[in-house]
Order: C-alpha cells, then structure tokens, then sequence
C-alpha cells in the first residue's frame, strides 16, 4: 500500500514545487490625474521635487496651512526624510503651498 | 465647483429614483453618493493588481481604502482589503527561489528560510484577526492633523494561517540578553537618506504570545503583493503599523530599537486615553500598541431614505484590541436609549464580530442611528472624540444620517 502511494507522492511534490517556483509580479499604475497640483509660481519645483518620493495626492489631500505649517512638512521632509532638496528650492515650494494650499 | 457637481449628481440620482417609481421597480436600492462624505468626496475608486476597486488615498506609495458596504460582513474579501505602504518604490516582484526570511541579530543558529520551510518546518498556526491602520479615520479629527486623510476604510478582518513568530525564534535560538526583534520588508526607499520602513516588539511580547504570525496565507490563498506576498507579520490586537509587509529579515537586538518609524513615528500621548487637549502636544509618548473599541454601520448607507412603520434591517461589525466584542448596542433617540443588536458567530477575540438589529421608524424626516460596542473587559466608545496630534486611536461613537419616509 505504502509503496503505491510512492510515485502519486512524488508525483504530488514535484507540481508543489513548480508551483512554489513560480514568481508573482504585479505592474504598477500611474500617478492618478486627480491629485494633479494646481497651477501656480513655483508648481514645477514643487512636482519635480516631490514626486521623486511620492505623488501629489499626498499634498493636495492635507489641511490647508500658512506658510509655517507647510515649512515644517517641508523641513520634515528634507530633516527626517532626507529629501534631496536645496535651500532655495525648499523656500520656493513652501511660498507655493502656502500660496495655492494656504488657508 | 465641487458643491455644483454634487448638487447635479443629487439631481440626477432623484430623477433617476423618479423614474424607478415610474417604472413601479419598488424595492429597488436606494442609491446614497459617497460624494456627501466630506472625507470621501472626490475620491477615485481604483482598481489596483489583484484588488477590485477601492478608494484611492494615494497612488505612491499606494494608499487604497475599502469601501465601507464591504464591512456588513465578518471576513473582508482579500481583493477588498485596503493597502498601505510607507516608502517607495515598493515590491512589484517576488522570485520564491530566491525569497528568503533571514533572521540574524543575537540568535544562536541564523536562519534563511524558503516559503516552504515556512509551511514544512514549523507547526501551522490560523487566526482571524482584524487588521486596521493606526490612523484610520484621521480624517475626521477635529481640528484636522496632517497625515493620510482616510475615511475609515483603513481596516479589513481576514483569517491568516502561517508559521508563530515564537517558533521561528525558538529554532534561530535568541540569545540571553536580548530585548526586541526588528522587522523589516522588501519596500526600500528611493533614497538611502530615507528611513527604511523597520518596526520592532519586545523579546518577551512575542515569546508569550502565540497567535503573532508570519502569515503565508490570507483567507484560504496566498497574500496578495499588496497586501505583503509572500508573508506578512501578524500582530493580532495591535495596529497594523506592526503587520509588516512583505516580510524579510528579522533581527535580534539587545536595545529599544529607536529609528525613525518607531520614534517619533507612530507615537501616541503616554497616558490613559492616548489624548491631549484638542490643537496641544504630548509631553511623552509611547509606541502605539493596542487598538481601541470600535463599531461601524455598514448596511443601510448613509443617506438612504427607508419607509415608516416598516422595520429596517441594520447591519454591520465591531472588534477591539483581543478582548473581544462584549455587546453591540443602537440608539435612533440620540443616545438617550440603546438596544442590543444580535451578534453574530464568534470567529475569536481578535475577528470583526459581526451584528445585525431591526429598527421601525416611528415617523418621517430624517433620523441619525448611532452604533457603540463594548468589549469583555467592559471598555466602549464616547460621545466626543478624543484627540490626539497624530490622529490615532480614534473610537468615537459612529453613526448614520437617514431619510425617513
């Protein structure tokens, strides 16, 4: 009994295997259109510095702030994150937020 | 803008309810836009690799929430189960031949173990356990806080089948001395400058607790990539910041692992409610742990409109941090009165328990139906919400807006 079950086993093994093999890959979707940053001085340092990292929906979605809130989500950014972001561009961005996302 | 387009959109929904009634289709679903949520509004649904569609949050790294008609059930389907990374880019492709989970650190034997040495070498454990993101529903805290707006979709309850966490250090041989283990996943960031998403538990947390998981399966099939293929940790009871995805190395360590994602991120107020005055910050804080009482109305939808005299049926789930859900209750009065709802079948201290109630409008106009729970160890929810400046823990009382008549 035991040794007819032995090729069927093997058998079962080996398709296990294959299937264990085999790799999963996932394509990735685009940014969505929906987050796109509204025009304005200073929106294409702005994009081109944050999307390296991450989509705009990731901006566009927080509470409105003065400039002093979005000094700190960029300082944050550079500081904690290590984002690498020159002076002059930072102060351009957060004129940009605080000016098209300001409250 | 926005207002118009909503007021069109409610124009054509009435008229569109006009013509079911023409057309005598009594009975036919009452159709309430996800667009009168303020958090929600203008949300895309999407449709993600293996996911169906979800609310979008963001596109990268991804930020997908489960829509709420899916939580009127105990077990939320993997395809609907929301998706959160930290850092991108994030793992597009896995090569089981070459996958391995490596523990090194302050273990006597490290290990590399293949997916099957996973499911080969070591008992096979199951729990359902709800998985629900430490800032779900941050965007309703009043005032607002800056993170991840979500509505509350940010949660999803499944039953994980995978290998103990305490088993796997027990084979590796943890040193004497030894405090945490860390986490770490195969989401790297763009830039080494960036804190690569690690996260940590205590030696002895996981030693005593034998339902945390590497998990290799998610309701009866392999992880979705999203949802951390080929395993996940699984931390039942606690906030999903310490599921990790796409789990790769754990590491033995003989300190508090301190970076970045365990401090100051993912802190909450040291105290007993995990809150501080509204707009104040802490004075110290603790790493997120447990999650809190909760409970949620997912069937009707907001703003349906139900008939008067006839009985509706509410449905929906509860959960809490693994005592377990105790009693669900409903009040139509504003809080004046509750009524015990029906729960449904226990699938463990650590599931959505599920909970059905009837409710007979007396008379027409609108009406608000509030949901609280409470759990074994007699913990519920308040009317206020608490408020905390990295918008967790939240567990207000939740409620629905209805039209009646």
């Amino acid at each position: 009994m035991r040794r007819a079950l032995g090729p069927g086993l093997l058998l079962l093994v080996l398709v296990a295997s294959a299937v264990a093999a085999a790799d999963k890959t996932i394509p990735m979707p685009p940014d969505h259109a929906y987050a796109t940053l509204k025009p304005g001085a200073g929106v294409e340092v702005t994009r081109q510095q944050c999307v390296s990292c991450h989509s705009t929906d990731y901006i566009v979605m927080q509470p409105r702030g003065n400039a002093k809130q979005w000094d700190g989500v960029v300082t944050k950014m550079i500081k904690v994150f290590g984002a690498p972001v020159s002076d002059q561009d930072a102060k351009t961005i957060v004129e940009y937020l605080a000016t098209q996302y300001g409250n | 803008m926005l207002d118009l387009s909503r007021r069109d959109a409610a124009k054509r929904l009435a008229r569109f309810g006009a013509l079911l009634a023409a057309g005598g289709l009594v009975g036919a679903p009452t159709i309430a836009p996800a667009q009168d949520d303020l958090v929600l509004a203008r949300r895309p649904l999407v449709r993600y690799p293996e996911k169906t569609d979800l609310i979008l949050l963001t596109s990268r790294p991804p930020q997908l929430e489960t829509p709420m008609k899916y939580f009127d059930r105990a077990i939320t389907p993997n395809e609907a189960f929301f998706v959160r990374y930290h850092v991108f880019p994030i793992p597009l492709e896995v090569d089981l031949a070459t996958w391995r989970l490596r523990v090194t650190g302050r273990v006597d034997r490290p290990l590399e173990l293949s997916l099957d040495d996973l499911k080969t070498k070591f008992p096979r454990a199951a729990v359902t356990a709800v998985n629900q993101c430490s800032g779900n529903s941050r965007g309703r805290f009043s005032p607002r806080v800056l993170g991840g707006q979500w509505g509350d979709g940010a949660m999803g309850n499944a039953e994980w089948v995978g290998a103990r966490l305490k088993d796997i250090l027990t084979a590796a041989g943890v040193r004497q001395g030894s405090v945490q283990a860390t986490f770490d996943g195969l989401d790297k960031p763009a830039f080494p400058s960036v804190p690569d998403f690690v996260k940590s538990l205590d030696i002895a947390r996981i030693m005593e607790d034998p339902d945390i998981l590497v998990a290799y399966q998610m309701n009866g099939a392999a992880l979705p990539m999203l949802n951390g293929y080929p395993a996940r940790l699984v931390v039942p009871g606690w906030y999903a910041t310490y599921w990790v995805k796409n789990l790769s190395e754990i590491e033995v360590v003989d300190q508090v692992f301190e970076k970045f994602w365990m401090k100051p991120g993912y802190r909450i107020p040291d105290n007993a409610c995990g809150c501080v005055q509204p707009g104040t910050a802490p004075a110290r804080t603790v790493p997120i742990n447990r999650m809190t009482v909760r409970s949620f109305i997912a069937s009707p939808v907001p703003g349906a409109r139900v008939p008067v005299g006839r009985p509706v049926t509410l449905k929906g789930i509860a959960f809490d941090g693994g005592y377990g859900v105790q009693e669900v209750q409903l009040s139509a009065d504003g809080g004046t009165t509750w009524r015990r709802a029906d729960l449904g079948s226990d699938l463990g201290r650590y599931s959505f328990r599920e909970w059905t109630a009837t409710w007979t409008p007396a008379q027409a106009g609108p009406a608000r139906v509030m949901v609280r729970a409470f759990n074994r160890i007699g913990e519920s929810q308040g009317r206020e919400p608490l408020w905390n400046p990295a918008g967790y823990l939240r567990n207000v009382i939740e409620h629905i807006d209805l039209q009646v008549g």
